[in-house]
């Protein structure tokens, strides 16, 4: 890729993106702290009255965090990185324009009101698929009007080859819409009723264990689309922008992308396994998740192999840092995904805390690490001043890395505690535990977990501080940088 | 071929869509027709516990509680029998979850009572010492919807062919018709409780949330089924 000198690019809806992310990421791992500090001290469930228990406000946390936090840093990217690889403008187009900021201020206000409705209360009861159905429409007219803006400026475009970010970008749009319309697939009560009762309720098309195997389908695959597949387009666009090295293999990205697609589907059954799905599905879910190291890690390899050569920069980059880190969560989490998915493991590991460590090892090493760093890439050439502290991103590295790694291990002990006291039984083989043993033994690690959340919201807080110093009052630049971001 | 789907966005999409909806056929539809049939004899929710289990949803109860007993020694000496996909017939969205932080609630009705439940919820600590789990106080305040969940029913029986009997129907005729039945049996959950404010919501005709959910959580077990044998 060389840069296009020519080419005004139009970075508008990116910047509005970019604010929604860091105000989203803010209240969402807010929100986070809050409950992970419930958990070890039960007294905070009573700060919002009926609005403040932890079961109200996990939705909301779950929600913010990857509907508004992520989407947003998908989004973002997605304007800014989609108009470079395609070499188009979105200004060259009125009509993209009026898309582009149409989807923006539907999703903002759409999510608005999605936040409202969560702490009332209003919700389907399906795992990040809570929203009821008028929000539902919302957020098809909000998807839609992405996928126009999408496929106008491939239209449009005068690169006619798509670069790997965009097969990425074209696969989340498809796969989110796909899930997430079969699984919220529902019967709106007040119509079918003759008028009665509220107009929100809706019932689900699906019942018991077939409702079950469609909300993992959507619920694994919306982690699949939402925190992987748009999060590798990025890897894939920024880490080359800011090394000034090329991809290390076409082929590996190739492999990768094509048995990511196929195998990722069909691992959803392996949140369901000893339940009552069909044994062969299961057996399924679990083989394909452990099939599913492969693409994952054909991703990461690919990229920490683009640093080939130029592991000098680690030192000197705390961008760079942040990506390869990111890399590093990931082959992690996938690596740990699979082996959940055992189903000897899954045995002592589901319903325990494992779980939610997994998901944050995932997230927070991954997902957060990866769009911070996009947005610190982003921002001097958005707002064409350099980034207003190094020392500060370096700091902030530090902290949340040591972050993820408390998280992670607190609930590793805490959930194989968990697991092994639930089926521990005594020499006549009687249960030796009541539930509430495994519930009191967990308190030190539900601490830890809580103050994790603590360093890591912190750090969070730095990056916002830092991006907000960038964007109105670090050194001015002259001339966009062309690899290595400028930093104070 | 790769690169020449790398320059056709248009037959790129497409492959894209078709590598990824084809686990979806293979794995899911087939078994919608066998999974959704209801073990011998269960009985749909009341209108009343519908109500509840609209309770056990508003205050996210998923998010610490499963529906789901494991086929293992170690779950069915704890929870008793493991489940069974019939008894999941008529539960719509299905309320599994995914986490236990508390203990599993798919036959909690076979072994807690209304006055455990209504002590339990006003003060978890009070009946089990150590529990994280917060007070949900306002359940006994709230007023339950029961209009909805009797326009659930009604979409229940006329949608999806749940066996209601022929009192369920649609309109607000019918449904001022019906409400009685679910306001005795709001009656006996609420006289084996001690609340008085509670007791004396029922008796002027309104329900607190909180007889909803107890109703719920004691059809939650087998006495759905058993009852019929």
């Amino acid at each position: 890729m060389q840069s296009n000198a020519a080419l005004e690019y139009d970075y508008s809806v990116a910047k509005l993106f970019t604010y929604t992310t860091i105000l989203f990421g803010f209240l969402g791992m807010t929100i986070g702290t809050l409950i992970a500090s419930q958990m070890a001290f039960p007294e905070l469930n009573y700060l919002l009255g009926e609005y403040g228990t932890f079961s109200r406000l996990r939705p909301l946390h779950t929600n913010i965090v990857i509907y508004g936090f992520t989407l947003s840093g998908i989004w973002a990217t997605f304007y800014y990185s989609a108009q470079r690889v395609l070499k188009v403008s979105m200004a060259e187009s009125k009509f993209l324009m009026f898309m582009g900021k149409f989807h923006f201020w539907l999703y903002f206000f759409g999510a608005l009101a999605a936040v409202v409705s969560l702490l009332l209360g209003i919700t389907q009861s399906k795992e990040y698929a809570q929203l009821e159905w008028p929000f539902d429409i919302v957020i098809v007219l909000i998807w839609v009007s992405w996928g126009i803006g999408m496929f106008g400026l491939i239209g449009i475009r005068r690169e006619k080859a798509l670069y790997i970010s965009m097969w990425y970008y074209i696969a989340c749009f498809l796969g989110i819409a796909m899930l997430y319309l079969f699984n919220n697939m529902a019967v709106p009560t007040y119509f079918t009723s003759g008028g009665l009762g509220s107009i929100m309720h809706s019932v689900s098309m699906y019942s018991g264990t077939n409702d079950a195997l469609v909300q993992w389908w959507f619920g694994h695959n919306a982690v699949a689309f939402g925190f992987t597949v748009p999060i590798v387009a990025m890897i894939y666009y920024f880490l080359p922008k800011e090394s000034g090295q090329a991809v290390y293999s076409y082929k590996l990205s190739l492999l990768s992308f094509w048995g990511l697609m196929f195998i990722y589907l069909w691992a959803g059954s392996h949140h369901l396994l000893w339940s009552t799905v069909p044994d062969w599905m299961q057996t399924m879910g679990s083989i394909f998740s452990v099939v599913l190291i492969l693409p994952s890690w054909g991703s990461a390899i690919n990229m920490l192999l683009t640093m080939k050569g130029e592991w000098n920069q680690l030192t000197e980059n705390p961008l760079i840092k942040f990506m390869v880190l990111a890399s590093t969560f990931y082959m992690l989490s996938t690596l740990e995904g699979p082996i959940q998915a055992i189903k000897s493991v899954n045995a002592i590991a589901h319903f325990t805390d494992w779980i939610p460590g997994h998901v944050h090892d995932g997230v927070l090493g991954w997902v957060v690490f990866m769009i911070m760093a996009a947005l610190y890439h982003m921002a001097p050439r958005m707002f064409k001043r350099e980034i207003y502290s190094k020392k500060m991103m370096e700091a902030q590295f530090w902290l949340q890395t040591t972050a993820v790694v408390l998280y992670f291990t607190s609930m590793w002990i805490a959930g194989i505690t968990q697991g092994m006291m639930w089926r521990a039984v005594d020499e006549y083989g009687n249960l030796m535990y009541s539930f509430i043993d495994t519930v009191e033994v967990l308190h030190p690690y539900y601490a830890i977990r809580a103050l994790a959340g603590v360093l890591y919201l912190t750090g969070f807080l730095m990056f916002a501080f830092n991006m907000i110093k960038t964007m109105t009052s670090s050194r001015q630049l002259t001339e966009e940088p062309q690899f290595r971001s400028p930093m104070a | 071929m790769f690169h020449w789907l790398e320059k056709n966005p248009f037959f790129f999409a497409v492959g894209v869509f078709v590598t990824i909806a084809f686990a979806g056929l293979i794995e899911i539809l087939p078994n919608f027709a066998e999974a959704s049939r209801p073990v011998a004899g269960l009985r749909p929710y009341t209108v009343l516990e519908l109500a509840g289990k609209e309770v056990y949803k508003k205050d996210n109860c998923i998010a610490c509680h499963s529906q789901l007993i494991r086929p293992f020694k170690a779950e069915t000496d704890r929870y008793g029998q493991y489940s069974l996909s019939g008894e999941y017939a008529y539960d719509r969205p299905f309320l599994w979850g995914s986490k236990r932080t508390g203990p599993d609630l798919h036959r909690v009705g076979n072994y807690r009572t209304t006055d455990w439940h209504e002590n339990h919820m006003w003060d978890p600590q009070s009946v089990v010492p150590g529990s994280i789990m917060p007070a949900y106080k306002h359940q006994f305040k709230n007023i339950a919807d029961l209009e909805t969940a009797y326009a659930e029913a009604v979409t229940d029986k006329n949608v999806f062919h749940v066996p209601y009997g022929d009192d369920i129907q649609p309109g607000k005729k019918a449904w001022e018709a019906y409400k009685p039945k679910v306001l005795a049996e709001a009656k006996k959950i609420a006289a084996d409780m001690k609340n008085q404010d509670v007791k004396d919501a029922v008796a002027a005709g309104k329900v607190p949330e909180i007889v909803a959910l107890i109703a719920y959580l004691n059809s939650l077990g087998s006495s759905r089924y058993e009852a019929k044998k």
